[in-house]
């Protein structure tokens, strides 16, 4: 459906749309509750010949019960989200296995570093790629992120991760694929006038047509 | 006090008792609060920069303490002549208020004198708002190593910035506080039963020094 | 009715015999500033919409010449078709001007001016003359921000949250002169605001006249009082911030450079923390004119007046630890992000509060729909969705996909437009007749309300899908990315709904300008209200009263028992009624 949620392409796509509806169905019943009863009052109270507006002026009832319902819900909101965000984004929640790639972003486009053979960044096989990012599909991705000029913000739907990269800072992501195919990752942060066109395409690969990928890419470098 | 007086020292209609601040005096309190905020957003700025970075010029080596020390004692002075003045004028001595008024104005003056000639001073050497000017005086020392060039930018960003708006701040107290002198304290308007002109100005004299002495201690000796 | 009794209002005894320029232009009278500020905000509103039309047509027709665009000077668009720079500089100036120089001087600036006196039953506010300085800075601030639209390169480029390095570094930018005078314009702007609220602060706590205790103020007086301090407290942290900012650009100092040990998140933290008490300022005031007119148009007392006092006073409040809401992608340590989606959630209480006080008042009420009230219960209607979608923003894991895309556009126009603006034009069709002397054209304010509510809720309700789909904020063109292709028939939608939108709120200038020459003449109380104002004649004379009123009620006692008619003002004394004890101090 074009005007809903996009594809689920990572293991954080499912929790966090599930936590979206969650919030769309509570935010709903207020929504419902509110707007009924602007319409309803509307109607039935509107002006008429003889009627008399009832002299009051509150109900602690009332008041207690519509302070505490939308406490204790936001309360209950909050509790849950923060376990899916600590699990997100939390400094600890980086999985040790995570396979790490370096994007250093700039006006206007993405430096992506890949670790080569030893798959391990900051050895001298590393390898960069403009505008492209490949991740092998099902296995956790480290991103490194940092930034040449000013703020950019790394943002591929698909993953649903978006995260600043910060000129002076050094920042930790990580996304396990979990759909193979192409996508797209943009820049969410206004960074200048080709903010707009800040665009890479995302490979997701199957993890042997990664590792074939990868071969190219040393075989290339090898002979420019 | 008679009737008269208490409409111009006291609220003029009080609905209820509240606060018990003539109009003039509420709103300076209040106009300071905005100032604490303004002041709490550069010195905050400035802490929050100078624990980013590992290293700092160490006190002494780029400022002088010794002429600021001095500078600082000269404001507290011209606060406590400050008090003078309204001690006197509340019972009521006008020569007393004159005096210590005037004392207090020339303080205020001789404080931002001395800031001024402080600037030009560390402009000669080469300290600038962007840090260390190439080739100066400054520079060389920084070069061997008297001061860590990294964050001499930082240190020229937020000594200028703070400094220059204190003092700023003090040099409009010290306008206003001639043009009270001439209007409102020499042909002796202020009397026993009502002096608010200065409390209301020593009010703002107060603050001012009050974040001097918190600008001092943690830009010249930390 | 009695109501000039026990009140003489001023003007008539002494006739007033100010120059013209005294009178209008350099005034020190509260209700002629409240009325200049009308003037400059609509102005500023109207610029604000022109601007939106341009980005509106660039998003749904990318790259077609823009009709008229050719009378654009080469560097916004070539032959027509608006250019990238062009694009970002209108969605910076979008924002600034509506947020600083329309909405805010419109509730602050208008109505703490004009009715704050009014309302507490004073003269004028406590100190004029900085009042009238608080306008003429506001002013200068308006004219410095507009002449940065036609300096060289234009104005700032770095959108209305300025953040840095992009809007500190001109060759980042590629804007030096216009950032430099956005800053110039905000640090003017802040003066302006804490000149006007140390104003409204002192005149609430002292002015009030005898027998207006704290619990007989009308919400809209409470509101703005607690507004007036957010301004006070706020305003000076953005000042500070834009001259760090002006001086990196123009001393070379490096608070936001990186390269230099500056930091990025600085600026961030510095704006939000001022911004979000903004954002409460943009709708405290709005909150409370709409309830005094939900009460009188219900005519029925305020529902839970004191737990209205109280949510006031806890938004007001919370706004202060909330402001990382905006950080949660930033790189700011996610710990301290759970903490501001803790306090961010905690809003939704006193809201909560609010909105359904507003329902309880209508609630067996007799309903008048004037056109005041209809659009104060537009505006309950409207800022409930932006309220609620604010929800899935403040939980830290679902901000991450909908962070800086139309999601947020959508909360920002629903609670802004459908929250704020609703309200305004709700106050101004109500408060017209006490400023002019004359009502405004009830079919046509009925008309506009009408299809405003249409056209806003087509503009802005898909702009919650295109978020859900992805679709970033601050872009020029949407259709550089494949998965935003399949969203450009609701852009294109979204467009021309927009361009009805803008036509539809001519109906409102029109009636505007036309109802102060044509519009028929308004007797003192119109609306049948409650409030000291009402008891002036129109409009209500320099000075206010001769003698102050007594107070011996609250603001919200619509169908009283004991009244002959279903209103019972707040000055009118009943045989029961004792006089405040304070009410002989009155008699100056
Ligand atoms: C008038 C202005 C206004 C108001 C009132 C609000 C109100 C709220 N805002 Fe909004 N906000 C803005 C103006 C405003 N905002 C602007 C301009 C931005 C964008 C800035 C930029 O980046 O350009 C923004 C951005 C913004 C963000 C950052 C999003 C991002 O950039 O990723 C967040 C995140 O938490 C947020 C949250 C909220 C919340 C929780 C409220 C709450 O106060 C809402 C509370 C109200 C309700 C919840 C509805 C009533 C309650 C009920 C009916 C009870 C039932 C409810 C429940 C049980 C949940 N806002
Ligand atoms: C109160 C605030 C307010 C208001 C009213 C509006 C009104 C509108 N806004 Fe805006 N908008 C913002 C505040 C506001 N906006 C902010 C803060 C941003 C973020 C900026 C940023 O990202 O930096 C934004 C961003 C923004 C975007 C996102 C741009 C992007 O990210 O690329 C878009 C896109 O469609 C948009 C569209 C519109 C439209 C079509 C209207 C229409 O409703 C306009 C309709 C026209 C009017 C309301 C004016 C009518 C004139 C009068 C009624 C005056 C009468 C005159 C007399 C009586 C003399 N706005
Ligand atoms: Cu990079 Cu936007
Ligand atoms: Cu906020």
């Amino acid at each position: 459906m074009d005007w809903w949620l996009p594809l689920k392409g990572s293991t954080f796509a499912g929790p966090i749309d599930g936590l979206f509806l969650a919030i769309l169905i509570i935010t709903g019943i207020a929504f419902v509750v509110v707007e009924a009863g602007v319409l309803w009052f509307s109607v039935r109270y509107r002006h008429r010949e003889g009627r008399k507006a009832r002299h009051v002026h509150g109900s602690t009832k009332a008041e207690v019960v519509w302070t505490a319902v939308p406490a204790v819900t936001v309360v209950a909101l909050g509790i849950v989200s923060n376990q899916h965000w600590e699990r997100i984004k939390g400094r600890e929640s980086v999985p040790a296995d995570a396979y790490p790639i370096a994007i250093h972003a700039e006006q206007f486009e993405w430096n992506v570093t890949y670790p080569g053979p030893d798959g391990e960044l900051g050895n001298g096989d590393d390898f960069t790629v403009r505008n492209q990012l490949h991740v092998p599909v099902g296995r956790n991705v480290l991103l490194v992120l940092t930034a040449e000029d000013v703020i950019h913000s790394f943002w591929v739907p698909v993953f649903r991760l978006k995260q600043d990269a910060v000129p002076g800072m050094t920042i930790r992501a990580w996304v396990q694929p979990t759909v193979a195919g192409e996508y797209e990752l943009a820049c969410a942060e206004l960074c200048g006038m080709g903010h707009y066109k800040m665009r890479a395409r995302v490979f997701v690969h199957p993890q042997p047509d990664f590792e074939t990928w990868m071969q190219q890419q040393i075989l290339e470098g090898a002979q420019s | 006090m008679t009737h008269a007086t208490m409409d111009m020292m006291h609220p003029p209609v009080p609905a209820e008792p509240g606060v018990q601040a003539y109009n003039l005096k509420l709103g300076m309190w209040v106009f300071l609060a905005s100032e604490v905020m303004f002041f709490t957003g550069l010195i905050g700025s400035y802490v929050v920069l100078r624990f980013g970075v590992t290293e700092w010029a160490r006190p002494g080596v780029v400022l002088n303490i010794p002429i600021t020390a001095l500078n600082t004692f000269l404001l507290i002075c011209s606060s406590v002549s400050m008090v003078k003045a309204y001690a006197a004028i509340a019972d009521g001595d006008q020569k007393g208020l004159r005096l210590w008024f005037l004392l207090t104005i020339l303080g205020g003056a001789a404080f931002v004198g001395v800031q001024v000639y402080e600037y030009l001073h560390l402009v000669h050497i080469g300290f600038v708002p962007s840090g260390v000017r190439e080739g100066s005086e400054l520079a060389e020392r920084v070069a061997g190593g008297a001061a860590p060039a990294a964050t001499m930018g930082l240190y020229g960003s937020t000594f200028y910035t703070m400094t220059g708006f204190h003092g700023f701040h003090v040099t409009c107290g010290v306008v206003s506080m001639i043009y009270l002198y001439i209007r409102k304290v020499l042909p002796g308007k202020y009397t026993q039963q009502d002096y608010r002109g200065v409390e209301v100005v020593g009010l703002y004299w107060h603050f001012v020094d009050l974040v001097w002495i918190i600008l001092f201690t943690i830009v010249y000796l930390i | 009715m009695t109501s000039h009794a026990t009140t003489a209002p001023a003007g008539h005894a002494h006739h007033d015999d100010r120059s013209f320029l005294a009178k209008y232009v350099f005034s020190t009278d509260h209700k002629i500033i409240g009325i200049q500020f009308l003037f400059l905000s609509l102005f500023f509103l109207l610029v604000g919409g022109v601007l939106a039309m341009q980005m509106r047509w660039q998003l749904g027709f990318p790259n077609q010449p823009m009709p008229g665009g050719g009378i654009l000077p080469e560097t916004w668009a070539t032959d027509g078709v608006l250019l990238p720079e062009y694009y970002i500089q209108l969605v910076t100036m979008h924002g600034t001007f509506m947020v600083f120089f329309a909405i805010m001087p419109l509730l602050v600036g208008v109505y703490a001016n004009f009715l704050i006196p009014l309302k507490i039953g004073t003269h004028d506010m406590a100190f004029p003359r900085i009042n009238m300085a608080s306008f003429w800075v506001a002013f200068l601030a308006g004219a410095v921000m507009l002449s940065s639209m036609f300096v060289p390169e234009g104005p700032s480029r770095a959108g209305w949250t300025m953040y840095a390095p992009l809007s500190a570094r001109a060759d980042l930018s590629g804007v030096l002169l216009g950032q430099q005078l956005w800053c110039v314009a905000i640090i003017l702007l802040g003066l302006s605001s804490i000149l006007g609220s140390l104003n409204y602060i002192t005149t609430v706590i002292n002015n009030r006249a005898p027998g207006m205790t704290w619990f007989r103020l009308p919400l809209s007086v409470w509101s703005l009082f607690i507004t007036a301090i957010l301004g006070l407290l706020a305003l000076p942290v953005l000042s500070g911030a834009g001259i760090m900012l002006l001086f990196d650009q123009t001393l070379g100092t490096h608070f936001f450079d990186t390269t230099a040990g500056g930091q990025a998140l600085l600026w961030q933290h510095l704006f939000w923390f001022f911004g979000h008490p903004e954002v409460y300022i943009l709708i405290l005031p709005a909150m409370g004119m709409v309830s005094d007119i939900i009460a009188n148009g219900s005519r029925k007392p305020i529902f839970g007046y004191h737990s209205m006092v109280f949510a006031i006073v806890g938004i007001g409040f919370l706004s202060w630890i909330v402001w990382g809401h905006h950080m949660f992608m930033s790189g700011m340590n996610p710990t301290l992000g759970s903490t501001f989606m803790v306090t961010t959630m905690i809003i939704a209480v006193p809201s909560a509060i609010k909105v359904f006080n507003w329902l309880g008042t209508m609630w067996e009420g007799n309903l008048h729909f004037h056109v005041p009230m209809l659009n104060a219960v537009g505006f309950v209607a409207m800022f409930v969705i932006g309220g609620l979608s604010g929800v899935f923003m403040a939980a830290t894991p679902v901000d991450m996909p909908i962070h800086d895309t139309y999601f947020i556009v959508a909360h920002i126009h629903y609670v802004l437009f459908g929250g704020s603006l609703f309200a305004l034009f709700g106050a101004i069709t109500y408060w017209y007749p006490k400023m002019f002397g004359r009502m405004m054209n009830e079919r046509w304010g009925k008309i506009h309300f009408w299809l405003t509510m249409l056209f806003f809720n087509l503009v802005f309700f898909p702009m919650h899908n295109l978020g859900m789909g992805g679709h970033m904020r601050r872009i020029y063109d949407p259709t550089v990315y494949n998965f935003l292709d399949p969203m450009q028939g609701v852009n294109r939608f979204i467009s021309l709904s927009a361009f009805a939108l803008f036509v539809v709120q001519g109906i409102f200038a029109v009636n505007f300008v036309w109802s102060l020459f044509r519009g028929k003449k308004a007797d003192a109380n119109p609306w049948r209200d409650n409030g000291l104002e009402w008891s002036l004649p129109n409009p209500a004379p320099h000075g206010n009263w001769e003698r102050v009123p007594s107070v011996y009620r609250g603001p919200y006692e619509f169908s009283h028992p004991q009244a002959s008619e279903d209103f019972l003002p707040q000055h009118v004394k009943l045989p029961g009624d004792q006089e405040p004890a304070s009410a002989k101090g009155a008699a100056r």
